[in-house]
């Protein structure tokens, strides 16, 4: 099955002459010697691609070329150069029309500051994108109360947005995003303008809205932690270019370059690591009283394994036995050394 | 010494300033004062440009781009110019409108006549639109004053529009209210429409700009001449001055109110799939309301501004009987029409603020009478006060008092006004009259002698001088260049006068802001207070300020110093509260933590931090005190203005003549602009405040 997105050497280079510089480099791009020309190098040769129902998410620091690569993919900036097809479709050969239908069937986003419509009620900014589309009044306003019941917003329909906290604002922001029911779901840092403890919260109701919903996502964060938890893969951006592109286990067991590694070192690793990541080989001598699943997160089954004091069974998706754990490997990731 | 410090002496900027004090001083001293010198004065090589505009506004008119016009009357096609007939057009259209509310409110004949023949029109004489009694009319003013903002707006409406009507002016009122109806939704839509233009196109707003800024530091004297050679004197003259006047500030509202819109909401706006007019209608024009409306309420200040000056191209209203009042120095009936326009302009004010932050409801479940109760009540009141009214014919037998009352059966305190002057005037007059004498023989005649004495090298080096030490070579060159234009005409001797006297009305205002704005800012509830104060002095039409000041020190300049000072206060007072208030907190607790008196904080902390943004006052300041000085002429004085007055009886020229100073006047105005402008920007960059 070919992917939903496919990125191919996109670069986005602001600056007056970007295309001539960009050709006559030939695809090398140096960002110090673009920004001597008046150049500034936003995104420089990113290929990945996006799998259908997977989350992506791209991490970085601020003017790391996250967002903007993001906004090259929801084509509200142009790319320099580069292949971008949604679909199998170009959406940089799109014309506006087809671009318009495309946001309107196939692209839901998330805003960091919500960017919810100020003279608008919380309803009427969820129906917005469908009434833009055509969609009747009474269907529109009859779809936005099922998509206020989903974000868990019943009994605000009639708020603006100014009378309702930051966190309510991003759940009327998730709603809209999610009204015309697309396939595709933007996420640019929308829990980064919340409290701690309320992005959590967002946090857990966003991975139950995914486990429902199985939308193909791209999430920008520049918050580690946060990509750890959510993703389904994870991309780190720095100056531009993807250092790394991986699974957010092997990100943090294998770092490819040293800026990577910055990130990884204070990760605990119980909190990210899964059972297969340190688990042996099949032990016959393995006590046979229980299994643990090799997909398990290391801390949550932490407890069950040091007071078992045994090695134990690993076994997969499927019940089939696959290898072994030893409570001293545990010991090892929890405590170091 | 060593040479490190020889060099920072040299660069900094005292010692520069100092320099340049020094070589004009000199220059002002050495450079004889013979007519032949060109450091004295330079040859007016530019004397030909107000013909030459006037040419080309006569050609543009009669002769350019021919037409062949259908003469119904001669049966025969005649040729006419194009852009005659366009100007006609426009001149036309405005009128119809105007008359159309204006008879609407007044009632009349000449709608209906468009419509049928005359000779019909003179069998029937019961066709003819009645006019709103002004009872109705006030009981309107209530209850569109209680649904915009509750019963106490709603009661302001309604007493203004009596008192209007006791003291006999509801006939002008009504014919100042439907100029004021018709000439700002056409401001409306041109602002709207240009800034919508210049949002979205970068080029274009870099053209707008220039323009505007013109636009709005030209005194609209100058714009009378060539309307009344375009389109005529009439109703529609003085609004086609006022859509020039008030269309500017509309314009850069839109700008302002569009680009504070958060490129996210733009975004998603985009990502809902919006097209470019769905865009445009649905996200940008309804987010960026609220800077939209308070343009539009900037554009009926404006028009009540204007009414005095529209009055001089014939507009009818209020502002034609002050200026007849003003004319027969009358002070009471001037000042019984003046207050009459500042109850307009109080009562629009502040019915089209209310209706921009009033919020919409769009769910509350409301029956069809429910929805539209208001306008039921409305429509109903309007029709009960109109057939008291015309019940009310029967019991009075010469004047119906319940439908209109004539200017001379009103309610007048124009005697007691009066009166009160002569009082004043017997009572003070020696005081005024030594106070007067005293400043104009000892401060403003020696002031007015020394810039009329200095030779245009030293002017010149100055004003570069400054610029270049603020702004660089660039800045120096442009206030140089702009500069240059008005001593190569023939006026620049007036050009001095206007100056002097802007001088004199910027330092005194600036200094009368900044002490009072200090003062009042010292505690939130003064700053507040200050701060409503002058939004109220800002409703007042310019022209208000000059009714007391020429009864106490007749037609001198000093009349139109203390109303340009008076005036230009304003500004200079709300930037310095503003200033004041922007200091952050954490200065003051850290400068209370070390010990400072109340005066030095005020010197330490408060003017320092203060200050750039005080100086952005004191730039509104020059365009305010200029607009006055200029409007002085409507009095009598011997700068520009006078000459830009005096224009509208020139025939051959006059056209160009108001143009070209009207541009000097604002040449003088952006020249201060582009150097105080660029010293707060800096300023403000040093200080970490932008």
């Amino acid at each position: 099955m070919s992917p939903t997105i496919s990125c191919t050497s996109v670069y986005k280079i602001f600056g007056d002459n970007a295309q001539k510089l960009l050709s006559e480099n030939k695809g090398k791009v140096d960002a110090a010697k673009f920004q001597e020309a008046g150049c500034i190098v936003g995104v420089n040769d990113a290929s990945f691609d996006v799998n259908k129902g997977e989350m992506l998410v791209v991490m970085g620091l601020s003017g790391s070329g996250k967002s903007t690569l993001l906004r090259c993919i929801s084509r509200l900036t142009e790319a320099t150069a580069g292949k971008i097809l949604v679909d199998g479709e170009d959406i940089c050969l799109m014309n506006n029309k087809q671009l318009i239908d495309l946001r309107r069937e196939k692209m839901g986003m998330v805003f960091q500051n919500f960017a919810l419509l100020p003279h608008k009620t919380v309803l009427e900014n969820i129906a917005f994108p469908l009434q833009v589309k055509g969609v009747t009044t009474d269907n529109s306003i009859q779809k936005a109360l099922e998509m206020v019941e989903l974000v868990g917003l019943k009994g605000r329909e009639n708020y603006f947005p100014r009378e309702l906290s930051g966190g309510q604002q991003q759940r009327v922001g998730i709603a809209r995003s999610l009204a015309v029911e697309p396939d595709i779901w933007f996420l640019d840092e929308p829990f980064s303008a919340l409290d701690p403890l309320i992005r959590k919260e967002m946090q857990d109701e966003f991975l139950r809205l995914q486990s429902v919903l199985n939308k193909t996502i791209m999430f920008v964060t520049h918050d580690f932690d946060e990509a750890l938890r959510l993703a389904d893969r994870i991309a780190i951006m720095k100056d531009g270019i993807i250092e790394q592109l991986d699974k957010p286990d092997n990100i943090v067991l294998n770092p490819a370059t040293d800026y990577v590694k910055r990130f990884t070192e204070d990760v605990p690793r119980e909190k990210v690591l899964k059972i297969e990541s340190i688990m042996d080989g099949v032990d016959p001598n393995a006590s046979s009283d229980f299994a643990i699943s090799k997909n398990e997160i290391i801390e949550t089954v932490a407890e069950k394994i040091l007071n078992s004091k045994e090695i134990i069974k690993v076994t997969d998706e499927n019940s089939n036995i696959v290898g072994s754990i030893n409570p001293s490997k545990v010991i090892k990731v929890l405590f170091g050394g | 010494m060593d040479k490190n410090y020889l060099d920072t002496v040299r660069n900094s900027k005292p010692t520069q300033f100092g320099i340049l004090l020094v070589l004009f001083f000199a220059l002002y001293h050495l450079v004889p004062h013979n007519d032949g010198n060109y450091f004295w004065r330079l040859p007016s090589l530019l004397k030909g440009i107000p013909l030459a505009i006037n040419n080309v506004i006569f050609s543009a008119l009669y002769d350019w781009f021919p037409l062949k016009v259908w003469d119904p009357i001669f049966e025969m096609y005649e040729e006419k110019a194009a852009f005659r007939e366009f100007t006609k057009a426009v001149s036309q259209g405005l009128l119809f409108l105007i008359t159309f509310v204006r008879e609407l409110l007044l009632g009349g004949d000449k709608i209906i006549d468009v419509f049928v023949s005359d000779a019909w029109l003179k069998e029937n004489d019961w066709l003819s639109w009645p006019a709103l009694p002004w009872t109705a009319g006030a009981v309107g003013a209530f209850i569109l004053g209680y649904q915009l903002n509750g019963f106490r707006l709603g009661l302001l409406g309604g007493i203004g529009a009596v008192y209007i009507a006791i003291f006999g002016n509801w006939v002008p009122s009504i014919q100042t209210l439907s100029f004021v109806l018709i000439t700002t939704p056409i401001c409306f839509v041109l602002g709207l429409s240009f800034g919508i233009w210049g949002y979205l196109d970068k080029k274009v707003e870099t053209a707008l700009q220039p323009v505007l800024n013109v636009m709005q530091t030209m005194p609209q004297f100058a714009y009378l001449v060539p309307i009344i050679a375009l389109f005529g004197l009439g109703d529609h003259a003085g609004s086609i001055a006022t859509i020039i006047i008030a269309t500017p500030p509309m314009i850069r509202n839109t700008i302002l109110g569009l680009k504070r819109i958060s490129p996210e909401v733009v975004e998603a706006g985009l990502m809902s799939g919006c097209t470019k007019s769905q865009l445009l209608f649905k996200v940008l024009i309804p987010t960026a309301r609220r800077d939209i409306l308070n343009g539009v309420n900037t554009v009926i200040m404006q028009c009540l501004a204007m009414v005095v000056i529209a009055s001089f191209v014939g507009a009818k209203g209020l502002g034609l009987n002050l200026k007849i009042a003003l004319n027969s120095l009358k002070i009471g009936k001037a000042a019984e029409a003046g207050l009459c326009i500042v109850i307009i302009a109080v009562i629009l004010d502040r019915f089209t603020k209310a209706w921009a932050n009033k919020p919409v409801d769009y769910f509350e479940n409301l029956t069809l009478f429910q929805r539209h109760r208001s306008l039921v009540i409305f429509a109903t009141a309007i029709l009960v006060f109109s057939i008291i009214a015309f019940i009310a014919n029967g019991y009075f037998d010469k004047i119906n008092y319940l439908y209109i009352i004539p200017i001379e059966k009103g309610l007048t305190i124009a005697h007691y006004i009066d009166a009160g002057v002569d009082w004043v005037w017997d009572t003070f007059f020696y005081t005024l009259n030594t106070f007067n004498k005293f400043l104009l023989t000892q401060v403003l005649g020696p002031m007015k002698k020394a810039y009329l004495g200095m030779p245009v090298i030293s002017t010149f080096t100055l004003a570069m001088g400054v610029a270049y030490i603020v702004g660089g070579l660039r800045t120096g060159l442009i206030v140089g260049g702009m500069l240059l234009f008005i001593a190569l005409s023939e006026y620049w001797d007036r050009a001095l006068i206007t100056m002097y006297m802007a001088t004199f009305a910027v330092l005194m205002a600036s200094l009368n802001g900044i002490i009072v704005g200090s003062i009042f800012s010292q505690t939130e509830r003064g700053s507040r207070f200050i701060l409503s104060v002058c939004d109220f002095f800002e409703t007042f039409p310019s022209f208000v300020y000059l009714i007391p000041v020429i009864f106490l020190f007749n037609i001198t300049d000093t009349s139109v110093l203390i109303a340009a000072i008076i005036y230009a206060t304003v500004p200079a007072t709300r930037y310095t509260v503003w200033g004041l208030k922007s200091v952050p907190l954490s200065l003051h607790e850290a400068g209370t933590m070390s010990g400072v008196s109340r005066m030095q904080r005020w010197t330490n902390i408060e003017i320092p931090i203060a200050f750039p943004t005080i100086m952005l006052g004191v730039n509104q300041t020059v365009v305010f005190s200029l607009q006055m000085v200029i409007l002085g002429a409507l009095i009598g004085t011997e700068d520009l203005g006078q000459i830009i007055f005096g224009a509208l009886s020139r025939t051959k020229d006059g056209a160009g003549v108001a143009l070209t100073l009207g541009v000097f006047v604002s040449l003088i105005a952006i020249s201060v602009d582009v150097i105080v402008r660029k010293w707060a920007e800096d300023r403000k960059k040093a200080l970490g405040l932008l």
